[in-house]
């Protein structure tokens, strides 16, 4: 049976003046799957998930979203059709409360912003998903904290936590355990492993041993371009991946 | 806290002369109009330099749509002047909020200068010595007068009630889901539009709101003036509104309003010859002064001052509050 792809790019480039930070780069995600992306610095992992997201606009190829052409959608878009994204950096709203942050996330998908007259902290739909994926992310115990006071792996579960609100399809996450210690780690893997059913899942990661750990599929970029996307075991024994990424020591 | 200081602006006209009303009915529509800014500044982190050009069109085209021997009726004159600075806003917007930061700060300065020379260089405005207002606007409906608009008193009632409702809109507002969603926007655009909102739409519908509420506060000055000038589009007062917020203290509804009060009466008392003798010619010097050092020992603005006090108590950190309340 044919995978369920829920995203696809095709031939994804991206140039900025002579330099190509991303070179005809062609993926798919599948429900249910965990697929890596990893290379080193300035490899063109994140501008790839920019292109995929729609912040970024390729310089040519497409992406398709569920079936439909989203090439040319902006990224709230793209969004509000299925795509959920976490950054690098963690980017919540440090100001406010772990609930408000997943509630927020969660009014994309209820937006009815000329409902001037009506308490956003009293709305039934919103209210309800962004305590589901609070939760889900095992923030259940801290929902009434102040983001900014969160430990940083409770941060990066929040940014999960406020992906999830959204009730997306397609999870792109860029290097969600950057920074975690041990405990926080394997929290993590945890749950991208319970995200999985349900959800295609892009990772970017540098952690190798948590790749390697999770990831169903994993692509190789070296210089904006893919050198090898296979299975772990395949990648891991592939020749060009030792000798440009994993230095031979593989 | 809020009803004290409704009351206290009910019965102030109990105690006040003929100078104190005229005096709190120009604070109360500068307070309007640092609410406007606010929405901007302090909901949306949208810092906008040409805030008086939307109160200063209201104003204008308010005069102009008014003849000079009759009275035209402020129930359809009203609404026109703040729907001219909405349609001001709008195209203002439109444009500015493809800019960020400082880019955003000059080209609304660059469109209120626009509007500015217009008023002021063409025979539109009537040049630098303004248009009077000779007949104002009858507030009658189907024949019955609810009040005076030319005495002070009723203005003044009329002018308190504007004020309430702007204040008890934008409370309401902030609150909800676009409320919100501008929250969302000033702490971290973003993520706002990673998560599936389109914020130039958000940004441009504050902006337009904001440029109405700045109209409401421009007409309600020239309906109590009898008059309008090109000073009302200049950037001194677009920089003075800005100077009240600040002062008051961003991301609070009260802290606009406390901002204008406290901008306008400073501005009174260091004009005062009778405390400050010669030196009071000089008040632009003093007010600067004194904003300068309540920036410096209050960054959280006049409206921070009890939690400034309880953080030296107690030691800890306020909480930041950006609820609009």
């Amino acid at each position: 049976m044919a995978a369920d792809v829920l995203l696809r790019g095709r031939e994804l480039t991206r140039r900025f003046g002579g330099l190509t930070a991303v070179d005809r780069v062609s993926i798919e995600l599948a429900r249910g799957s965990v697929h890596a992306v990893i290379g080193t610095n300035g490899a063109g992992k994140s501008t790839l998930v920019n292109l995929l997201t729609g912040e970024l606009d390729a310089t040519s190829g497409t992406v398709e979203l569920l079936g439909e052409d989203v090439s040319t959608w902006t990224q709230p878009r793209r969004a509000r059709r299925g795509l959920g994204r976490s950054y690098q950096r963690t980017t919540i709203f440090p100001q406010f409360d772990v609930l408000e942050n997943c509630r927020l996330a969660a009014q994309a998908r209820d937006q009815r912003p000329w409902s001037w007259w009506q308490d956003a902290r009293r709305a039934p739909l919103p209210c309800a998903l962004a305590e589901r994926a609070a939760r889900r992310a095992g923030l259940g115990d801290v929902l009434d904290r102040d983001a900014g006071l969160l430990s940083h792996g409770e941060k990066r579960q929040l940014e999960i936590a406020m992906c999830l609100a959204t009730e997306p399809q397609v999870l792109l996450l860029d290097e969600p355990l950057a920074g975690m210690g041990a405990e926080e780690t394997d929290r993590m893997l945890a749950l991208l492993g319970e995200l999985k059913d349900g959800h295609a899942i892009l990772l970017v990661e540098h952690d190798m041993d948590a790749v390697f750990r999770i990831a169903d599929r994993i692509t190789v970029m070296v210089n904006g371009a893919v050198i090898a996307s296979d299975a772990p075991t395949a990648v891991r024994e592939n020749r060009d991946v030792q000798a440009a990424y994993l230095g031979g020591q593989a | 806290m809020l009803a004290a200081v409704a009351l206290a602006l009910a019965v102030f006209p109990l105690a006040a002369g003929t100078y104190g009303l005229d005096l709190v009915t120009k604070i109360m529509i500068y307070a309007i109009f640092a609410l406007s800014l606010e929405l901007l500044v302090g909901q949306t982190g949208l810092v906008c330099f040409g805030q008086a050009a939307f109160f200063g069109i209201a104003g204008y085209v308010a005069v102009l749509l008014s003849p000079r021997y009759e009275a035209v009726s402020l129930w359809w004159l009203m609404p026109t002047a703040i729907a001219a600075a909405a349609l001001y806003a709008l195209f203002v917007g439109a444009l500015s909020l493809r800019t960020r930061g400082v880019y955003f700060i000059m080209v609304t300065l660059a469109f209120a200068q626009m509007a500015y020379y217009v008023f002021h260089d063409t025979p539109v405005g009537r040049g630098t010595d303004g248009i009077y207002l000779y007949v104002k606007p009858d507030p009658s409906i189907g024949g019955w007068k609810p009040f005076d608009i030319d005495a002070a008193l009723p203005y003044y009632y009329f002018v308190l009630l504007w004020l309430a409702l702007v204040y008890a809109f934008l409370a309401t507002l902030l609150r909800s889901r676009f409320g919100r969603a501008l929250a969302g926007i000033k702490a971290n655009e973003q993520r706002m539009r990673a998560t599936g909102f389109s914020t130039y739409a958000y940004k441009l519908a504050a902006f337009v709101i904001s440029g109405a509420l700045a109209g409401i506060a421009g007409f309600l000055f020239v309906v109590k003036d009898g008059y309008v000038n090109p000073e009302l589009l200049s950037w001194h007062l677009s920089g003075a509104v800005l100077i009240m917020i600040i002062l008051g203290g961003l991301g609070q509804l009260r802290g606009a309003v406390l901002g204008a009060f406290a901008y306008a009466l400073l501005q009174e008392l260091f004009q005062a010859q009778a405390i400050f003798g010669g030196f009071a010619k000089h008040w632009h010097l003093s007010l600067g002064v004194a904003i300068i050092v309540s920036v410096a020992l209050l960054p959280r603005g006049l409206i921070g001052i009890p939690a400034e006090i309880r953080r030296r108590l107690t030691g800890r950190r306020p909480r930041p509050e950006t609820d609009g309340g």
